[in-house]
């Protein structure tokens, strides 16, 4: 890296070192417009967040230090661990559903994927992922709600007993939203999905065949581990949807009746904007987003492909 | 070593990450957030009453779904035309979320809807309306209209100094169904509370929801509870509770006997079983559809059923535990005052004293507003047409001036009692998922625990 200290170098050799040299701080001048939007944009909100959760803060007045108490209420206070609760059990609606359906939608389509009919196909799978999630959380409102299309149907049938507020109800509002979560999931995790089996080489599948797999077998042993990175993908997006859930809650229920399907993230912007407990809310922001790390980084490490 | 070096940097991003954490803490951590204690706006500053002819523009936040803010200030343009409103309009509870940023910021309004008041005054965001009570001599209204308005130097309100005017003063009670009401043989408002509770029953029996009421965002069967709350002890308790005064309490007898009357009402399916899936826009639909006999609402709705319902529909002061029991409703001004940052103050506080003396201003106060304009003690109030709602909230109106029973809403007890405590717990209540004595001590726990911050 130094330059020798005789004058014995050669002007080539003086003239590319100038060159790395320049490149080297051209190289980092690539890097300052990203660099500041990050500082800016991330970096500093969330040296701010942890900031303001360590005091009680009405965001306007003055504020109070609070230390850890801000944390000690999120962990000790019952509505708020039923909210977050109520985050792991919308993974189950928002993660575990779409993938569990879209590998047995992938798997089934796999061969039909191609032409006219496998378009459609992915199309209309995919469609739930183009809509905003603010007009299908209105739209399944009015679906769920107890004049509408599934009450109907189900008095149609002679379910009429079945028939309920569903979004209004205290047992099926979560499940309620759940699913709406799930069906907008699904669409991208098919894809995503039917994608993956397309790269699996398909050699596999008539080596598979020749051994005497049926179509079970043959989804445990080849299609399964082939599409280890695309359900990892599909998993770290669907859970951090799920913990990170607002759009739909607040549209469909805004987290009621009671708090049956109150979510961090709007239990956050609630304390926040309308109870101006800026502290508190700093405070389950932080712990939800090391809840989100949390689970996300195991997934990641688990469907890593290993590098032979 | 420079590749040993590159390879540490990709390999550790959170390493490379440090030193820029480090910076960020640095720019941020020195001091607490939040601004310097507010300078108190003790209300000696110099006014005018003068509203000039030079040109202004004045900046107002009112509430999306009533016209009145905007029909109001159209005339005032009309009749001082070199006064420019600029309205923004959003709904209540965005109000509630927006309006502290929003006056704390460089382009304040001069005219705001107010969600509450307390936290707005103590952060200093408010203007002191003192000098111009004087200088207009307010004193001339009624003092108990304005009690609401006002915030002692302790933070309590109903005393003190005055923040806020209102763009009429609405009356609360209960609208019903003509045709409905004599399916069930009502000839005449109940004049008890077991009056009231025999034509439930009655409407039950004829298979006619008894009562249309919203519970889904915004707690809509606070209105019927707070009925019966103020009927079953003394309204100045509840009152103290909404001030903040000192030691008032929400876990009374009262409020424990209008929380089981509401279970008793919701068991025996006098609500609509889904009412906590029924917000307020779809609640007005059903009961304008004929769909109820009963809605607990306000004067405010006066205009649009007679409108949409015209000759349909009657209105009456929910009725005491006797019939010579005075009548108490909660009843609120449409809260409006004028931003501490407001560029235009004198013009503001022209404007709100233009609402209440104006002859034209009190007539779209009445006729768009539906509700009481408020005022001189000697004004008359403008007439509604005979048989209308609207002449019939007029009457309630006056009549609850008079009985002086008028008591402001326990959802303005503090700016988020509403959204965390009244409403959850309401909707766990009426499908038995919370117990009333569970009830009054979750508001109560929430509400202290509101205060103390």
């Amino acid at each position: 890296m130094t330059l020798p200290a005789t004058g014995s170098t050669s002007p080539a050799r003086a003239h590319r070192n100038r060159w790395a040299r320049s490149g080297r701080w051209s190289g980092w001048l690539w890097v300052v417009p990203a660099l500041a939007m990050y500082v800016v944009f991330v970096v500093r909100p969330l040296t701010l967040t942890v900031q303001y959760s360590l005091y009680h803060w009405n965001g306007i007045g003055v504020a109070r230090w609070a230390g850890l108490d801000n944390y000690l209420t999120v962990f000790t206070d019952s509505d708020l661990l039923k909210i977050i609760g109520n985050a792991f059990v919308l993974i189950v609606f928002f993660s575990f559903i779409p993938v569990g359906v879209g590998l047995l939608v992938a798997s089934l389509v796999r061969r039909m994927a191609t032409g006219l009919f496998g378009t459609a196909v992915r199309t209309i799978l995919f469609l739930p992922q183009v809509i905003p999630l603010v007009a299908a959380g209105i739209a399944w409102s009015w679906l769920l709600s107890s004049s509408g299309v599934v009450n109907q149907a189900l008095r149609a049938v002679g379910l009429g007993g079945l028939a309920r507020p569903w979004l209004g109800d205290f047992d099926t509002a979560l499940p309620s939203v759940g699913m709406i979560g799930a069906w907008v999931s699904l669409g991208l995790c098919t894809i995503l999905l039917i994608t993956g089996i397309g790269k699996i080489d398909p050699s596999l599948y008539e080596a598979a065949r020749m051994d005497g797999a049926g179509p079970v077998r043959e989804f445990l042993a080849v299609t399964l581990p082939g599409l280890r990175r695309e359900i990892g993908v599909c998993l770290t997006v669907t859970v951090i949807a799920a913990l990170a859930s607002f759009d739909i809650v607040y549209i469909s229920t805004s987290g009621g009746p009671g708090y049956q399907t109150t979510v961090p993230g709007l239990e956050i912007y609630r304390l926040a904007f309308a109870q101006r407990q800026v502290g508190l809310a700093s405070a389950l922001a932080i712990v939800l987003m090391a809840l989100v790390l949390l689970c996300v980084l195991p997934i990641q490490r688990l469907t890593r492909e290993e590098k032979g | 070593m420079r590749r040993y070096a590159r390879k540490l940097h990709a390999g550790r991003p959170a390493l490379a990450l440090a030193p820029l954490m480090a910076a960020a803490l640095a720019i941020t951590a020195c001091s607490a957030p939040g601004a310097d204690p507010v300078t108190e706006d003790d209300g000696d500053t110099e006014v005018s009453t003068e509203l000039g002819s030079d040109p202004i523009t004045l900046e107002m936040y009112a509430e999306t779904g009533f016209p009145l803010a905007k029909a109001l200030a159209d005339e005032f343009s009309n009749q001082y035309p070199n006064v420019t409103f600029n309205v923004r309009e959003d709904q209540f509870t965005v109000i509630v979320e927006n309006a502290p940023r929003v006056l704390a910021g460089d382009n304040a309004p001069d005219i705001i809807r107010l969600p509450t008041m307390i936290d707005l005054v103590s952060d200093g965001l408010l203007k002191n309306l003192d000098p111009y009570f004087d200088a207009y001599g307010w004193d001339s209204f009624p003092a108990s209209q304005l009690e609401q308005l006002r915030i002692a130097d302790d933070g309590t309100r109903g005393s003190g100094s005055l923040y806020g005017m209102g763009l009429g003063y609405s009356v609360t009670g209960v609208f019903y169904n003509k045709e409905l009401a004599e399916q069930v043989g009502m000839t005449e408002p109940p004049a008890t509370i077991a009056e009231f509770e025999e034509l439930l029953a009655a409407a039950k029996d004829a298979g006619i929801q008894p009562i249309m009421q919203f519970n889904q965002d915004t707690a809509g069967i606070n209105f019927p509870h707070q009925a019966l709350q103020n009927q079953y002890g003394d309204p100045q308790e509840i009152a103290d509770w909404i001030f903040q005064k000192e030691g008032a309490t929400f876990d009374t007898p009262a409020a424990l006997k209008a929380t089981q009357t509401i279970e008793k009402w919701a068991q025996a399916g006098y609500f609509p079983a889904d009412a906590n899936a029924i917000d307020y826009t779809a609640m007005m639909g059903q009961f304008q559809e004929g769909n109820g006999l009963f809605m607990f609402n306000g004067d405010w709705e006066s205009g649009n059923l007679d409108t949409n319902m015209a000759g349909e529909v009657g209105f009456f002061l929910f009725p005491g535990e006797t019939a010579d029991a005075s009548h108490v409703a909660m009843s609120a001004p449409n809260t409006f005052g004028v931003g501490a940052k407001a560029k235009n103050p004198d013009a503001a506080a022209f404007f709100l004293n233009w609402v209440h003396t104006n002859e034209k201003a009190r007539e779209i106060s009445v006729q768009v507003g539906g509700s009481s304009p408020g005022g001189p003690a000697d004004l008359e109030v403008p007439t509604a047409a005979e048989g209308t709602v609207l002449a019939q909230t007029l009457a309630a109106s006056g009549q609850l001036a008079e009985e002086n029973g008028a008591v402001d809403f326990t959802a303005n007890a503090t700016g988020s009692i509403f959204a965390s405590a009244i409403t959850p717990e309401m909707q766990k209540l009426i499908v038995g998922e919370q117990t009333p004595e569970g009830y009054v001590q979750a508001v109560q726990a929430q509400y202290e625990e509101e205060l103390s911050r």
